[in-house]
């Protein structure tokens, strides 16, 4: 009774892999699970997330607080680094992050519906693919957007000439391309831990507050520990680098040839362990 | 051998245990086409076999393979089987029909052959019309319907059906058994798991009895119940003469038990060879000794092997 149905039917390339069949496996993966991350119950809590450092920053744009470095332009630089630093990356995009990677799985498995992707002709590797891009794309979408629109309403609403010369003529550009890149770096880096975390443990706030913990606490870390985070190599990147305070152990930045390789290679080999263990997977939802 | 294993399932030396717990132990099955049914109490092992069948579960020893196709390579098995699951829930917010269809296009089928593919499903489970409505917008019936509507749209070979006759109105159930007699026909394989033991005797093709874990009993449910010695088979003979049928009836060392009915118009009989009194029934008949109104087999049913095995009525498993 199988259908016989050519575009079904998998076919080689030079490689000997189906890589036609495998891409319309992932675009088809990528609809569904594009759909659940935006439209879908869990995704308010993403969207609040997402909109939280906007709320300050719309009050800024209605209120200039008193200081005078609210009125220096050439202090804005500074203040988007520490928010930026503060807020966005390290909390924004870490906990926006673990919500939508650690879903990807473990949302399912609370909904009881993982089954219908494992009872699909589809390679579980396929389908991890599939959902990593999904939250991949979902994440890139809101926190790059959240980068670029933080930084534009912090400059606009005071210094909407300047900010034209800034970001036209001068360095704003470079600065807001860079930061969106790093937005786009971690969204990478965290969302292949998060992945695996939801694939390996039951209950997975426990380590993602762990690994919140040790990314809050690398300027406190020798060197060499430092570079066992996704932050220091993000930090390594950023275009106005920040004060750490007195009590932080000084490294030297990693130039952004080695940290952004290593931060794809690091990704790539979670991801392959991602890979084993969903190939071994078993459903029992009773226990899960 | 190899053409053979191609055409069955088989279950090598299967055993999976839950940490200590047993799931199924040493199931050792060679399942040919048609439809065959998996029976037991609650925590028999059905679903543990049907998980197994599928690489939902692993088994801790042994191997599985399904028309040559071991169970972890779903690539290659879900091309040529589908699994009907208990399990009630469905991906959030869909239709009946989008749900078949996304599901398809997963499977790597392009927009227009899924939408197909798609259509013919919705048509053989009569969910036409309701395959726009959100699948939480239906009965539970509705529900049954649309995931075996899922697992027949990619046209498998293999259909794997865990309790699919359950939430569905009597007609609605006499449809769903002609679909899978009309499958079976077609030379599908079709596993299926249901407590409603006449309508897994009406429908079978033959039955795998499980028990604590543990294949009981398996074949053609005649065939099972004629290997049941202990349990001498019971008869009954509505005739015109039952005493000189009794006479005969006596001489023979199968028989254990013969008792005429108060109406001196049947006989009751028990015997450990069904055959040979079958045969012994001709001889008397053909002699015009005794005129036969009817025959009918007491405990020749699923449910009486499922009762002298498994010890209880059945009922829900």
């Amino acid at each position: 009774m199988s259908a016989t149905v050519d575009s079904v039917t998998p076919k080689t390339s030079n490689d000997g892999l189906p890589w036609s069949l495998w891409l319309r496996q992932i675009a088809a993966i990528l609809r569904l699970e594009i759909e659940k991350n935006f439209l879908g119950r869990r995704s308010i809590l993403i969207y609040l997330i997402t909109l939280l450092p906007l709320f300050p920053l719309l009050v800024l744009a209605v209120f200039t607080p008193p200081g005078n470095e609210w009125r220096d332009f050439s202090k804005y630089s500074t203040i988007y680094a520490f928010l930026y630093n503060g807020l966005i990356l390290r909390t924004v995009v870490f906990f926006g992050c673990a919500w939508i990677f650690m879903n990807l799985f473990r949302g399912e498995l609370i909904d009881r519906s993982l089954h219908y992707y494992f009872l699909s002709a589809v390679r579980r590797e396929v389908l991890l693919v599939g959902k990593y891009l999904s939250g991949l794309i979902t994440s890139i979408i809101l926190f790059t957007g959240l980068t670029i629109a933080a930084m534009l309403l912090l400059y606009f609403p005071h210094f909407s000439s300047q900010s034209l010369r800034f970001f036209f003529d001068g360095q704003g550009l470079t600065q807001i391309l860079t930061y969106a890149g790093i937005t786009m770096l971690a969204c990478v880096g965290y969302g292949a831990f998060f992945v695996v975390v939801g694939l390996f443990i039951r209950n997975p706030i426990i380590p993602a507050l762990l690994l919140y913990g040790w990314e809050w606490l690398n300027f406190l870390l020798p060197p060499l520990l430092k570079k066992v985070s996704v932050i220091h190599y993000l930090n390594s990147l950023v275009p106005v680098p920040l004060s750490e305070g007195p009590f932080a152990v000084i490294a030297e930045p990693t130039p952004a040839y080695i940290a952004i390789p290593s931060m794809l290679l690091v990704t790539a080999l979670v991801l392959v362990l991602s890979a084993y263990r969903i190939r071994h997977m078993e459903i029992r939802y009773g226990s899960d | 051998m190899t053409s053979i294993a191609n055409q069955l399932i088989i279950f090598d030396d299967v055993s999976k245990f839950y940490g200590e717990i047993l799931g199924v132990n040493r199931v050792n099955l060679s399942i040919a086409p048609g439809i065959t049914s998996l029976v037991g109490p609650n925590g028999a092992g059905k679903s543990t076999l049907m998980n197994l069948m599928t690489g939902l579960l692993r088994p801790t020893k042994g191997r599985i393979t399904l028309l040559g196709i071991p169970t972890d390579h779903p690539e290659a098995l879900f091309r040529k089987v589908g699994y009907c699951t208990q399990f009630d829930s469905f991906p959030r917010g869909a239709t009946g029909r989008g749900f078949v269809k996304s599901f398809l296009m997963v499977h790597g089928y392009d927009q227009k052959k899924a939408n197909e593919l798609t259509e013919i499903a919705l048509e053989r489970v009569n969910l036409v019309e309701a395959g726009s409505r959100k699948v939480a917008a239906y009965s539970k019936g509705m529900r049954q319907r649309i995931r075996l509507a899922q697992a027949i749209a990619h046209q498998p070979d293999v259909l794997i059906l865990d309790e699919p006759l359950n939430g569905l109105d009597p007609m609605v159930r006499a449809e769903t058994i002609a679909l899978f007699r009309k499958l079976a026909s077609d030379g599908l394989h079709l596993l299926i798991s249901s407590h409603i033991l006449h309508e897994v005797d009406m429908m079978s093709d033959r039955v795998v009895l499980l028990n604590n874990g543990y294949v009981v009993a398996e074949g053609n449910i005649h065939g099972v119940r004629n290997e049941m010695q202990e349990h001498p088979m019971q008869i009954l003979i509505r005739c015109d003469d039952p005493s000189r049928l009794a006479s005969h009836v006596f001489a023979q060392d199968h028989v254990v038990e013969a008792r005429l009915h108060e109406d001196n118009g049947g006989l009751f009989i028990k015997t450990r060879d069904a055959d040979s009194f079958y045969l012994l029934l001709n001889e008397v008949v053909a002699n015009g000794e005794v005129n036969v109104e009817s025959v009918a087999p007491v405990d020749d049913d699923l449910s009486a092997v499922y009762q002298y095995l498994i010890g209880t009525e059945g009922g829900s498993t």
